[in-house]
């Protein structure tokens, strides 16, 4: 806007300013005590310039929180999670779109209605059928025929058991919907005309198009696995499946012990920062994954 | 909206669909169906094997007799409106201020989004150092005057660490929102009304505000929903409080898995899920009844 306002501008300069220590003083509180001694960090007022113990702390938290194979699973369950997911919803929202069929409606209000179960209110079930998927196969079968199968998978300690229940969320397959909705209708029926089928329009066209769509996608299904807490946290009683975000837990100092901050907060940043640089060098895609609502 | 041109085939969709419909199946809606199936019965006592006893609405009228179970209503209650009311303050505040794009705004857009990348166990532990009553930031009032400050000894004190922790960390999601929603109002309508003299401010209040208020609503829905049932809000408090000091931050979402967990009453906890589920379902309807062309993302 062409005009001049200077105080006006000062002041907006200032509240920006407050905004930025208020958003990034954590961040350094975080990163300060990462590096300082026991003592340092216990000091009171706390010290704001860092110290030269990081590498001692972050082994010390990399010790405690068995943070090798934690941040491993972590990684190994996010990339899947992202790509699981990418595949599933390009997939369901193109039966959604494209298919006249009278089911669509159907499936996609089942899909919709997922929203309204967060994973905190039917977390003892889902517990349950993680460890024994085929129980309600199982009953159906035996209400229908009378046979008693004894099929069984447990999911419990395993990479499926940590990947399928977030894979099977709805946020994805609306956005492949909202991105498939933008497309002209023209494509479809030029694509129709050449006599393509709906598999060869899906792979050679669609795919190729929703690249943008995908990494926005992908960038948000990271971030939202990696942060994962509560679902990992109850299936996994067996430590060599633990993630990262679980074995943050291990990192709170006990109320006896001493309170070695320093180890927490170096452990706590290793934690947090896979899911920061994905956000802070992607962010196109991820505000855009986050955003694309408004077409 | 329907495309026009469409495929014809039946077993094609349903195959397509079908991977992602056996997930939620599996994971959703058999879950589901469990806990409206608890939330009425009873184990049968001793443990014994055989069907459940029906006891149509024993279980919500014991949840709804127990006084702690009110006091998480409330705390829940308190909790979502103060951190959603503290985090879309500050995050609009901000988005006002980025959007006059002076020199030097986009710079600070890219930090402002940075909270949003961290998970809420992670805010909830740094949080707790920074405002610990022993070390960290705030510890230095504890000097003035002892226990001026202590969220392991006073519920009040708890529950103001658990409201920031959550309030920070949604000023990134919030703040993305309303910057995107501030950049759809066209700059032709701004530039008009400087034609006509109106100030920043006059623009902001009259223009910029009105226009955002379906984004403002949205977010709204949104963030309470969340602070009263999201991961969020159980990955902070049990990082930070675990529902302590004397239940002081016991939020409904932390007290139903804890109850369940470590209280094994599944049936309790199943008729207390129902509750949250029916108060989503509320929360959703009223989101798509006013504002029916946002769908909510994660």
């Amino acid at each position: 806007m062409i005009e001049r306002t200077p105080i006006l501008n000062a002041i907006t300069y200032l509240i920006m300013i407050l905004g930025l220590i208020l958003i990034l003083g954590p961040f350094w509180m975080i990163f300060t005590a990462s590096t300082q001694s026991l003592q340092e960090v216990t000091a009171v007022p706390f010290n704001m310039t860092p110290g030269g113990d990081f590498l001692k702390n972050v082994h010390a938290a990399w010790d405690r929180a068995n943070l090798g194979p934690a941040l491993l699973n972590s990684l190994i369950t996010s990339l899947l999670v992202m790509a699981g997911k990418i595949a599933l919803a390009a997939l369901s929202a193109f039966a959604i779109v494209y298919f006249k069929s009278p089911l669509r409606h159907v499936f996609f209000w089942m899909v919709f209605m997922t929203l309204m179960l967060p994973l905190e209110v039917r977390v003892i079930p889902t517990y349950n059928i993680a460890s024994d998927v085929f129980e309600p196969v199982r009953w159906i079968i035996q209400t229908v025929t009378g046979i008693e199968l004894s099929l069984q998978w447990n999911l419990l300690n395993s990479y499926s058991g940590l990947v399928l229940p977030l894979i099977a969320t709805a946020t994805g397959t609306f956005l492949y919907r909202q991105f498939y909705m933008t497309l002209p209708d023209e494509l479809a029926e030029a694509a129709k005309m050449d006599g393509a089928r709906p598999l060869r329009f899906f792979i050679d066209i669609l795919l190729p198009l929703s690249r943008t769509n995908m990494l926005a996608l992908a960038t948000i299904m990271f971030v939202y696995a990696w942060n994962q807490y509560l679902w990992p946290k109850l299936m996994t009683t067996d430590a060599s499946y633990q993630t990262a975000m679980v074995a943050m837990r291990a990192l709170v100092p006990s109320v006896n012990a001493l309170p070695e901050w320093n180890v927490s907060m170096a452990g706590a940043l290793i934690i947090m920062l896979p899911p920061l640089v994905v956000v802070a060098v992607l962010q196109r895609w991820f505000v855009r994954g986050l955003v694309s609502t408004e077409k | 909206m329907n495309k026009r041109a469409v495929f014809k085939s039946w077993w094609l969709p349903v195959l397509f669909a079908l991977p992602q419909l056996l997930l939620i199946l599996f994971f959703f809606y058999w879950p589901a169906i469990s806990v409206f199936n608890w939330a009425f019965t009873l184990e049968p006592a001793f443990g014994g094997a055989g069907e459940r006893l029906f006891v149509g609405f024993d279980n919500f009228r014991e949840v709804f007799a127990d006084s702690e179970y009110w006091r998480s209503v409330s705390l829940s209650l308190f909790f979502a409106f103060t951190a959603t009311g503290l985090s879309m303050f500050i995050a609009f505040i901000l988005a006002i201020c980025v959007d006059r794009q002076l020199k030097g705004s986009s710079l600070f857009r890219f930090f402002y989004i940075w909270p949003y990348a961290i998970a809420a166990p992670a805010v909830g532990l740094a949080f707790r150092f920074i405002f610990a009553p022993e070390s960290g930031l705030i510890a230095v009032v504890n000097t003035w005057s002892p226990d001026l400050w202590n969220p392991a000894k006073y519920g009040s004190h708890a529950m103001i660490l658990v409201i920031i922790c959550f309030a920070w960390k949604w000023i990134g999601y919030n703040f993305i929102f309303m910057t995107a929603g501030l950049q759809s109002i066209p700059r032709s309508l701004l530039e008009a009304s400087s034609m006509d003299g109106s100030g920043p401010v006059r623009r902001a209040l009259d223009i910029q505000i009105p226009l955002l208020a379906p984004t403002l609503f949205f977010l709204l829905v949104l963030n309470l929903t969340e602070s009263f049932v999201g991961p969020d809000t159980f990955g902070i408090v049990d990082l930070t409080t675990e529902g302590g000091p004397n239940k002081a931050t016991d939020v409904m979402v932390y007290r139903i898995v804890s109850e369940a967990f470590r209280g094994l009453n599944y049936s309790g906890a199943a008729a207390q899920s129902l509750v949250l589920i029916g108060l989503i379902m509320v929360f959703t309807f009223i989101q798509f009844r006013f504002v029916e062309r946002r769908v909510h993302y994660k």
